[in-house]
């Protein structure tokens, strides 16, 4: 039986990295809530087409588990429970505060990208060549990603940055690791699942209790103060 | 068998504290009972590692090695002195509260407990890595437990920030499986694992190792990733603290610990020196940040980053002296730790202070608490004849004997500092004259059960070694080398 021809699957796999870069920036960039939750949701999608797109390449069924694993938890389960939990804070009109200006922060970002890819360099010559664009996006997306949760003030913006971090991480990790066995994934799945309960009630609990969610004012517990 | 009944207890016991317990006592008393099955369990598999079974719960995913038991029994140690003390401590009357936020305590407890016990359990690395990750999540709400708008920041910034460190060693962990496949590994298993070691690609590893560090690191709270660390112990009630400084010294560290063997392989000597620089950066900048701390909780917090240093360093001078330095270290950090924070939990109850400035006298208040918060105080800052002065001196031993004099030298001088910051702080605490008149209310029965049982071993072990646990740290050791 003939290799079937996976030029074209590969081709739209690295459009789909790049896609998946360009949209985590637009975390940064973003000064709404809710925009940057359908920013993950984007991003969820993205990552589920390169799982499947990958999964074409190495012809692996793992990956196709992955993708819809990924629709699930993290295109409809997630965002319908911060809907249920955190409804107003997420459609809150206000703009979040940024620490630095967002200008001066995009451009940290794009630094932070070629840091990236000059650390992934070596390795990436050891993958696939047409897949490899995952490596170095994912490792981007999980720098950039705790960078933005650095510059955030807010629990859910936070939150958000914390979701694309992972999500970044799993990116590199289809490219690297196609046959991971279903259970570690489902397990990565219900972690994801808990990270958002868990953190999700906690925004609320803080909210209730402080009566804002800017996490980043909270400076009680300085050194010395006490 | 047991290494699965291990596992199940503390779940069940964790699903039984949801069920509508009137009485305010059951929740706590279940949570002692499954802590004692769960060190006796862990006794028996020593026991069983010790005269050379294998022991193997399911196929290639649950099973238990002579490094992995040592692990159990520290954490089901801690497990059950801990159950213990938090039922004296939660319900004291201080703290008493609805029933239903005691059954709540109780169940994240046992969870956060079977999180702990599954990190040396899991065979597969993968889940490992989620282990650690969910004993992050199970013991969020456990830091909060007061709800104080401090608290909450505290738990906040632990959760962010540890989860932050999560990601990281997530992309490391898929690293060392990609390294692992490319060496013709079949499985993400341990044994597969040192197996396949020698044909690993260098520069995966070394990358893989940088994630792990970063990741795991900041877990495990090594400077410069622990600001989250003196908040979260300033706020967590103190058994709580006890299983959380175990996680930090156990839990965390653990991936990079058990992928000491690997570091022989050329190419991957450089990693030593890594671990030896960010250990000591962390023994270093506790030390010298314990003399300006103003709460004792934050001093032993200070003490636990201390103690990870010390881990990492012995992890970096490598070879099978450090290694038995090394996993006594992590022992006798746990019993030692734990009982401190006892000691404070007591002394918080006591007093109703967090600030050391708060607390003169102690040993006049409550003579139990004074003594044990001074033996504690000594015992965790290497003063002899206590447990973490031999671990420590084996440490140091090994250090030379690998001829990494700088290291072992500036180690030597930072834990002097740190004992001096210690015992400078409780110096104060425990002599003196009393702020507070003799509070008249006596410590709880449970709160002098737990710390008497914790000064057992602490004390003994100091002495001497009793053999059979010296033959389980030294098979330990050796499933550490190549």
């Amino acid at each position: 039986m003939p290799i079937p021809d996976t030029t074209f699957a590969q081709h739209l796999n690295l459009l789909c990295a790049g896609l998946f870069l360009l949209v985590t920036l637009g975390l940064i960039a973003t000064r709404q809530v809710l925009a940057s939750v359908r920013i993950f949701i984007l991003q969820s999608c993205l990552l589920a087409i390169s799982a499947l797109l990958i999964g074409l390449v190495y012809g692996s069924p793992h990956l196709f588990a992955v993708a819809a694993i990924t629709v699930v938890t993290k295109v409809f389960l997630i965002p319908l429970f911060l809907r249920r939990r955190l409804g107003p804070d997420m459609h809150a009109r206000r703009e979040v505060d940024i620490s630095v200006g967002i200008p001066t922060a995009l451009l940290v970002a794009l630094g932070l990208t070629g840091f990236a890819y000059f650390v992934m360099h070596p390795l990436v010559q050891a993958t696939t060549a047409d897949i490899s664009a995952n490596m170095p996006v994912g490792t981007a997306v999980l720098i950039v990603g705790s960078y933005a949760i650095l510059v955030r003030r807010e629990a859910l913006p936070q939150l958000m940055g914390l979701l694309a971090m992972e999500n970044g991480a799993f990116l590199a990790g289809i490219s690297i690791a196609p046959d991971l066995p279903l259970i570690a994934e489902l397990a990565a799945a219900f972690d994801v699942i808990i990270i958002v309960v868990v953190l999700g009630l906690l925004t609320k609990k803080i909210h209730e209790r402080i009566g804002h969610t800017t996490v980043g004012e909270l400076d009680d517990l300085k050194e010395g103060e006490a | 068998m047991e290494l699965i009944a291990l596992l199940i207890i503390p779940l069940v016991a964790s699903a039984a504290e949801l069920l509508p317990w009137k009485s305010a006592q059951a929740p706590g008393r279940m949570t002692v009972i499954a802590g004692i099955v769960q060190f006796t369990l862990a006794a028996w598999v020593g026991s069983a590692v010790l005269r050379g079974h294998a022991v193997v719960g399911v196929g290639s995913w649950v099973s238990c090695n002579a490094f992995d038991a040592v692990m159990l029994l520290t954490i089901t140690f801690v497990g059950l002195t801990s159950a213990i003390f938090s039922t004296g401590y939660i319900g004291s009357p201080a703290y008493r509260g609805p029933v239903l936020k005691v059954r709540r305590y109780y169940t994240r407890f046992n969870l956060f407990l079977l999180s702990m016990i599954a990190v040396p359990l899991f065979s597969h690395i993968a889940l490992v890595w989620i282990a650690v990750e969910l004993s992050t999540l199970a013991s969020v709400f456990l830091v909060a437990f007061d709800e104080t708008p401090e608290a909450l920041e505290a738990a906040w910034k632990y959760a962010i920030l540890t989860s932050i460190g999560a990601s990281f060693a997530l992309l490391g962990v898929l690293m060392l499986y990609w390294a692992m496949r490319t060496a013709g590994a079949v499985d993400f298993t341990w044994t597969e694992l040192y197996r396949v070691s020698a044909q690993m690609p260098a520069p995966v590893v070394r990358t893989a190792f940088v994630f792990l560090i970063v990741g795991f690191g900041t877990k495990a709270g090594l400077v410069p990733l622990h600001t989250w660390l003196p908040d979260a112990y300033s706020q967590a009630p103190s058994p709580v603290l006890a299983l959380l400084s175990v996680v930090e010294t156990c839990s965390a560290p653990y991936v990079i610990i058990k992928l000491l063997p690997l570091l022989s392989t050329p190419g991957l000597e450089p990693i030593h020196t890594w671990l030896i620089v960010f250990g000591l950066i962390s023994v270093g900048t506790a030390a010298i940040l314990m003399f300006q701390v103003k709460e004792y909780k934050r001093l032993f917090a200070y003490s636990t980053i201390e103690h990870v240093g010390i881990i990492f360093v012995a992890a970096g001078f490598g070879g099978t002296l450090a290694s038995y330095g090394l996993t006594f270290q992590i022992l006798s950090h746990a019993l030692t730790k734990s009982m401190c924070f006892f000691a404070t939990g007591s002394a918080l109850l006591l007093t109703q202070t967090k600030d050391i400035a708060g607390i003169r006298g102690l040993s006049k208040v409550s003579p139990i608490a004074g003594g044990v918060l001074l033996a504690g105080g000594l015992a965790i800052s290497g003063a002899p004849p206590f447990v973490v002065f031999l671990s420590e001196l084996g440490i140091i031993k090994a250090g030379i004997s690998s001829e990494q004099y700088v290291a072992a030298g500036l180690l030597v001088i930072f834990v002097v500092l740190a004992f001096a910051a210690i015992m400078r702080h409780l110096n104060r605490m425990v002599f003196g004259v009393p702020i507070a008149p003799a509070s008249t209310t006596p410590l709880p029965r449970s709160l002098t059960i737990a710390l008497a049982l914790s000064l057992v071993p602490v004390a003994i072990f100091g002495l001497f070694v009793p053999n059979p646990l010296f033959d389980l740290l030294r098979l330990a050791a050796l499933s550490l080398g190549k």
